[in-house]
């Protein structure tokens, strides 16, 4: 959920397309599932992805519960369709800590930041074309960069702007907390 | 500098005298929409965030309006309704529709103007991407996730970015077979799926005064298909007197500045538009319908927020009077005002039911989404093969109305209705 990240993460990635809308990130038939009741969150991650056509290799193994893959390569986009806030938290769920797209969908990238659950990053270049399913990635939040293991090629991330304040604080509750918005939590 | 529509209802609800696209502001929310799907979420954020004995910001602006997964066998689904149900009551909510009672409406976004929530010039954001449809009546209207719906619920504010709007003028007279449907599908085909990605889109022209409020909410509830944060139209006398009618409760309209600026501007003559669908798998995958009378169907759908309202039976019941379906047409009305509507006689003394059960089109599905985003394998019109779907509904993403092998093309209820008498792709030229 809201725990604070580390600022490099280094896995392997899992690569998609342009225009993955959260009915392929989550199929609706999942949403009866409350990401606030923890087995059920569980439950979304070892969904996550499931709606890809089926050319796409598994997210997660086959009665698995996470994915193998830390980081998810897409395209333009990404996360286009529903408001479910199920998407950004099945791949968190799953294991996903950031996502590197060449653009979002508007309430994807909202949710992804409220929840704190992953850094929706962009990157102008398309790593796509970079990167394949499985290959090994090093992002480095604070340089603003991603760097493709193998080939040392590094690619700069867009700044998260606006963004910024609330994904550092660690999702929109902890900085309404912190920007005296709301009261801070009694212990 | 003039202000837009959008900006206009963001500076008074952030209580500022101006603000401009790009700024960052608390806004008051005067209307939170939650469902079954994402309400027990929303509710379980609220308790974990504010703690258990927490009282929402104000009970009367939290509508629940359970709509997504009513009438199916499933357990959880029937959970998740439970949820809201003593959540309202522990929190004495007055704005709860059960499914099982007579305050039942059915899907939220034809259901929330219906039962007197939406109105011009107020914040409305929703657990739900076409919460934008609320913009045909002159409110800022965008759809949120359960976090920030958890947040509104503690507090009656969200903090948002003023978007850039973008502004669509229609002009021109309407033709009887287009309908706003083939609007927002040939305007989404020109900018694409993300072509209003973070923007206002701002509808106006006298093409749009011209249109039903029916037909408004369809141009609206699209909008987010185009990657809009809202959709909006200034309010008009059609707009209000249908508001004061439903609603207890006084409202100030709002409307844009003459010499705003806005970031775009798209003009579209509707009388040069013919009848389109939206191919597999894009909302954006534009096509003449008259172009793809080769793709042969499997069945019709007429439903949904978009394509399920008593303007859109109404046009498809022209079509469908005195022909036959060659396939399977599943009927979804959206609320149970609209069920009611069609079983009642109109002025040739036939009901709208009759004229679709002599067509041969199956029984009329109780309101719901239903299969509008495919659900609980039990739902009725959920594909669960390669059938290929005609429909009234707003997204063809693999995999929407169930199965992951139906190719999925929306278009209007005309050409749905023209499609299910021939069994393939139809101009509803043919028939009118
Ligand atoms: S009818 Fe379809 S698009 Fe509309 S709210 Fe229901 S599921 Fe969403």
């Amino acid at each position: 959920m809201t725990a604070t990240k580390p600022v490099t993460i280094r896995g392997p990635v899992y690569v998609v397309g342009d225009d993955i809308d959260t009915d392929q990130i989550i199929p609706a038939q999942y949403l009866n599932l409350v990401p606030t009741i923890p087995e059920e969150y569980k439950k979304l991650g070892s969904y996550a992805l499931s709606g890809l056509p089926a050319e796409y290799p598994p997210f997660v193994p086959k009665g698995g519960m996470e994915s193998p893959f830390r980081l998810v390569i897409a395209g333009r986009n990404f996360g286009c369709g529903s408001s479910r806030e199920h998407a950004p938290i099945a791949l968190g769920a799953a294991g996903i800590e950031a996502v590197v797209a060449l653009s979002y969908a508007r309430i994807f990238f909202r949710n992804a930041i409220a929840t704190g659950e992953l850094y929706p990053l962009e990157c102008g270049e398309r790593l796509t074309d970079v990167w394949a399913t499985g290959d090994e990635a090093e992002l480095d939040l604070q340089a603003e960069l991603i760097r493709h293991v193998k080939s040392g090629r590094a690619f700069p991330l867009k700044p998260l702007g606006a963004a910024r304040p609330v994904v550092e604080a660690g999702g929109l509750f902890a900085y309404a907390r912190k920007t005296g918005m709301i009261a801070a939590r009694t212990p | 500098m003039g202000m837009t529509l959008t900006e206009k209802i963001l500076a008074r609800a952030a209580g500022q005298s101006a603000v401009k696209p790009g700024d960052n502001v608390w806004i008051a929310v005067d209307i939170l929409l939650s469902h079954d799907i994402c309400g027990p979420g929303t509710i379980g954020i609220f308790q974990r965030e504010f703690g258990k004995d927490a009282r929402v910001w104000d009970r009367e602006k939290v509508v629940l309006l359970p709509d997504h997964y009513i009438f199916t066998k499933d357990d959880k689904a029937h959970r998740n309704v439970d949820i809201l149900r003593a959540f309202a009551k522990e929190q004495r909510l007055p704005y709860f529709y059960d499914p099982g009672t007579r305050r039942y409406q059915g899907v939220c976004h034809v259901a929330l103007p219906q039962a007197g929530h939406v109105r011009p010039g107020e914040v409305i954001f929703g657990t739900d991407s076409h919460t934008c449809t609320h913009g045909a009546f002159g409110a800022f209207a965008s759809g949120i996730g359960n976090t920030d719906a958890g947040f509104i619920l503690g507090t009656g504010k969200l903090l948002v970015k003023v978007p850039e709007t973008l502004r669509f003028t229609l002009r021109g007279v309407k033709p009887d077979y287009i309908m706003a449907k083939d609007m927002i599908l040939k305007i989404i085909g020109d900018i694409g799926v993300e072509g209003a990605n973070y923007c206002a889109m701002e509808f106006n022209g006298d093409a749009v005064s011209a249109l039903s409020l029916d037909e408004r909410m369809t141009l609206c509830n699209m909008a987010v298909e185009a990657g809009a944060k809202n959709g909006i139209m200034a309010p008009d006398d059609t707009v209000l007197d249908y508001v004061r009618k439903r609603t207890h409760k006084a409202f100030e309209p709002v409307f844009g500045d003459p010499g705003a600026t806005v970031a775009r501007e798209y003009t579209t003559d509707v009388s040069r538009l013919e009848p389109c669908v939206a191919e597999p798998h894009s909302p954006a995958k534009f096509a003449l319908a008259r172009e793809r009378t080769n793709v042969k169907i499997d069945r019709v759908y007429i439903g949904s927020c978009t394509g399920g309202k008593l303007t859109d039976f109404v046009a498809a019941a022209t079509i469908l009077k005195r022909r036959k379906v060659k396939v399977d047409t599943f009927l979804v009305p959206a609320t149970q005002e609209i069920a009611d509507a069609l079983a009642t006689p109109r002025s040739g003394g036939q009901s709208l039911v009759e004229i679709f059960q002599a067509a041969g089109c199956l029984d009329i599905a109780p309101p719901s989404c239903a299969a509008c985003l495919g659900g609980p394998v039990d739902t009725f019109g959920r594909t669960q093969a390669r059938e290929v779907v005609v429909s009234t509904t707003n997204r063809n993403f693999i995999g929407r109305m169930g199965s992951k092998d139906a190719p999925i093309y929306l278009a209007s209820p005309l050409t749905a209705a023209a499609s299910a008498v021939t069994g393939h792709i139809t101009d509803p030229r043919e028939f009118l």
